[in-house]
């Protein structure tokens, strides 16, 4: 699996850099949840475990922890597909608050 | 269902749960090619080498040093995605890997405009590669220049209201079909289990494999980021953009047969980019899409 949140990498001199074009490092430093204004909520009682939200995030932002949806907020950018393809309406996109 | 029931219910996955796309990449939000780009990874899994060509995922992707993917990607020049990619697939042979596959991954200018002749020889030469194209319908990453998959009436950078663009969206496919490739299959983000099993499909085929994606872009559409999948799923319910397999050529298939289709202006109004269409131009847009229905239904006939 990917990992969570690898750090940003910074490199001191031009030494440091490979001498191969390669991708060193996953771009889960940039943590694009800060581009939200509206945030998605998940109402579990109304939750039918459809896989719909996870499904359609183009994130991918929600994660099956338990066998529910859980939305990552440090990465989700607040486009509101996952609240207009539930079915049971159970997520709703509330403002975000700073 | 009583809470204690539903606690135990599983969640349920129409799709194969391995995420190789990572968080963090640059898309706006509600891109429709990021989610293209998810299911086909999905599909392929670990073992896949892509090469991307200038265009929106050469963005998304993030900068030197880093990837938002778990599969090797190749940044080439925007008009050899199909070449680098059979090079690519070249030198895999080379050191006796062939079960790699290796995917040409471009957007609609990189394959309708800039990148077709690669694409066209590619074809002809019947390379081992798997070409994506994801269709945004003109150049977003530059700044929504109109490319010649920019359908007729639409409104872009280069295209303005007073001057849109007066011609009809090119047929990729059956450009593509005219190659005799030994599969060409069209997909559209609505329809992720479709596309899935599409790719699934093509992994087993030896030969160039071609895909339409059909990928909506709000910034580019002026479409609200939430009617991404909607506006992909109303594109083919309205039979503005069939899903379809055409094999070697010859044998059509239609995947979605939709008897009653939904007229077009629902789909228009949800853009911006149609705003400023009349009704004669709204009943243009219709009955072309009626002819072509005809003629893709004769030949899957």
């Amino acid at each position: 699996m990917r990992p969570k949140k690898a750090p940003k990498i910074v490199f001191k001199s031009p030494d440091d850099m490979p001498t191969m074009i390669c991708s060193v490092g996953h771009q889960t430093h940039n943590l694009t949840g800060a581009w939200r204004n509206i945030r998605p909520e998940v109402d579990r009682a109304k939750c039918l475990k459809c896989g719909m939200c996870w499904k359609f995030c183009p994130e991918p932002a929600i994660e099956v922890i338990d066998e529910w949806p859980v939305v990552d907020y440090d990465y989700c950018k607040g486009c509101g597909i996952c609240a207009v393809e539930c079915p049971s309406k159970c997520i709703v996109m509330v403002e975000e608050r700073r | 269902m009583t809470q204690e029931a539903k606690k135990e219910k599983k969640f349920t996955m129409t799709l194969p749960a391995d995420e190789l796309m990572a968080c963090g990449h640059l898309a706006c939000q509600g891109c429709g090619a990021t989610l293209a780009m998810r299911y086909m990874l999905k599909a392929l899994g670990q073992k896949t080498v892509l090469c991307i060509p200038a265009c929106c995922w050469a963005v998304i992707d993030g900068p030197y040093p880093y990837s938002s993917m778990d599969v090797p990607v190749y940044h080439c020049a925007f008009e050899t995605a199909a070449s680098t990619a059979t090079g690519v697939k070249a030198g895999l042979e080379m050191t006796g890997d062939a079960e790699t596959t290796v995917v040409a991954w471009g957007g609609d200018g990189g394959t309708f405009d800039i990148g077709i002749q690669a694409l066209s020889g590619a074809a002809e030469r019947n390379e081992d590669i798997i070409y994506v194209c994801y269709d945004n319908e003109a150049y977003m990453n530059t700044g929504i220049q109109r490319s010649s998959a920019t359908p007729y009436g639409a409104w872009t950078t280069t295209t303005p209201v007073k001057h849109f663009k007066n011609r009809p969206k090119k047929d990729i496919v059956a450009i593509m079909a005219a190659h005799r490739i030994p599969y060409l299959a069209t997909a559209s983000v609505a329809y992720p289990e479709d596309f899935v099993k599409k790719m699934n499909k093509a992994k087993g085929i030896r030969g160039t494999r071609f895909f339409h994606v059909y990928a909506p872009c709000p910034t580019g559409w002026k479409s609200r980021p939430e009617d991404t999948i909607k506006l992909a799923r109303m594109a083919v319910q309205n039979g503005y953009f069939p899903l379809i397999e055409i094999e070697n050529g010859e044998k059509t298939t239609v995947n979605m047969l939709i008897k009653q289709r939904k007229p077009v202006d629902e789909y228009l109004r949800l853009q911006g980019r149609f705003r400023h269409l009349q009704p004669e131009q709204v009943a243009a847009i219709q009955a072309e899409i009626e002819t072509r229905w005809e003629r893709l239904l004769k030949a899957a006939a």
